[in-house]
């Protein structure tokens, strides 16, 4: 029989907890989030996620996500 | 050669790369990122500071400070305003390196909201470790020669000695130790916090300061993009008085006019 509820993964992101699809690269959740991963940095689990394995690391159950950005600041 | 030329030639560098204008400014407390940006345009600033914040995941389409000022055209700066530790300042910038992809940054480690005054036990710590991991830190700190050159030895490639409390505007608040900062230091050195208004950013670069970073005293005037103005041609007067050598103090009166041939 053919599995018909998609599996969610729970994550943190920004301190927020979110439900997202099992399965997902990093870039894929920042398209979800609705973010261009081109202006953001990531840390995953205190680790920082090179730009360059944003598309091939997958979103792992319990995982901590900081996604920030440039703002003004002195 | 005219002075406009003089002004072109004098170049200053930090970590190998120049710069022609020595004003850095940065993009905090602006009413809007439009005024902003005119503000960064109009105090010729090659170099603006940063900060690294979460992006708002609820509405992550809010209009961001990069599409207002080109970081391919003006250099940003990453900052860690708001770190009071060395572990959160070093998190801070490795984020920030990711997401700009590049190792100059500006640390400050503060030890207190209310002075907002640097911890040099801690900013010395994540100094050596940034440093380790290949930043080029440009470093906030106290206006002390002796940590100055602590920073120096463990790898600053620029020294930002506080004129005043950030944000206070209260200028120059010791002449003695920032000059004695810049004669003893042999990586630029850059006044950062406490200008108020244009003569304070004339005075540090009279005292032989490379550069004079500031944000409040253009972001909170009346006008900010007229006090852009002001800081650019102070930050330039400052520094050409500098150049030239300026006149010796006396107690008394001379005359400017001869005395012989009078009537």
């Amino acid at each position: 029989m053919v599995e018909t509820v998609q599996e969610t993964v729970r994550v943190r992101v920004n301190g927020e907890p979110k439900s997202v699809s099992a399965g997902l690269t990093i870039a894929g959740l920042l398209t979800e989030i609705g973010i261009s991963p081109k202006k953001v940095a990531v840390e995953r689990n205190l680790e920082i996620v090179p730009r360059a394995t944003l598309d091939s690391v997958r979103v792992e159950d319990g995982d901590s996500f900081e996604i920030v950005h440039f703002v003004g600041g002195g | 050669m005219t002075a406009q030329q003089d002004i072109k030639a004098d170049t200053w560098t930090v970590a190998g790369r120049t710069f022609t204008s020595r004003l850095i400014v940065g993009t905090g407390k602006y009413k809007s990122f439009e005024e902003n940006a005119a503000a960064v345009e109009a105090s010729g600033a090659e170099i603006v500071t940063v900060a690294v914040r979460r992006v708002n995941i609820a509405d992550p389409n809010q209009p961001m400070l990069t599409d207002f000022i080109d970081p391919k055209k003006i250099t940003y700066l990453p900052n860690t305003a708001g770190c009071f530790t060395a572990d959160e300042a070093i998190r801070t910038l490795r984020l920030a390196r990711e997401a700009g992809g590049w190792n100059l940054v500006k640390l400050e480690v503060l030890g207190e909201a209310k002075t907002l005054y640097p911890d040099m036990r801690e900013t010395l710590r994540a100094t050596e470790q940034l440093v380790k991991e290949r930043f080029e830190p440009m470093v906030y700190c106290v206006d002390d020669p002796i940590a100055a050159k602590q920073l120096e030895e463990a790898g600053a490639v620029a020294i930002m000695p506080l004129g005043a409390p950030i944000g206070s505007g209260l200028g120059i608040q010791n002449r003695v130790t920032i000059r004695l900062v810049v004669e003893g230091a042999n990586v630029p050195v850059l006044v950062d916090a406490g200008v108020g208004t244009a003569s304070d950013a004339a005075v540090a670069m009279e005292l032989g300061c490379d550069g004079v970073l500031m944000n409040t005293a253009i972001a909170e005037a009346k006008e900010p993009v007229l006090m852009a103005r002001a800081m650019k041609a102070a930050v330039e007067a400052g520094r050409l008085a500098y150049l030239s050598g300026r006149m010796g103090q006396r107690k008394y009166a001379d005359p400017s006019s001869p005395l012989a041939g009078l009537i």
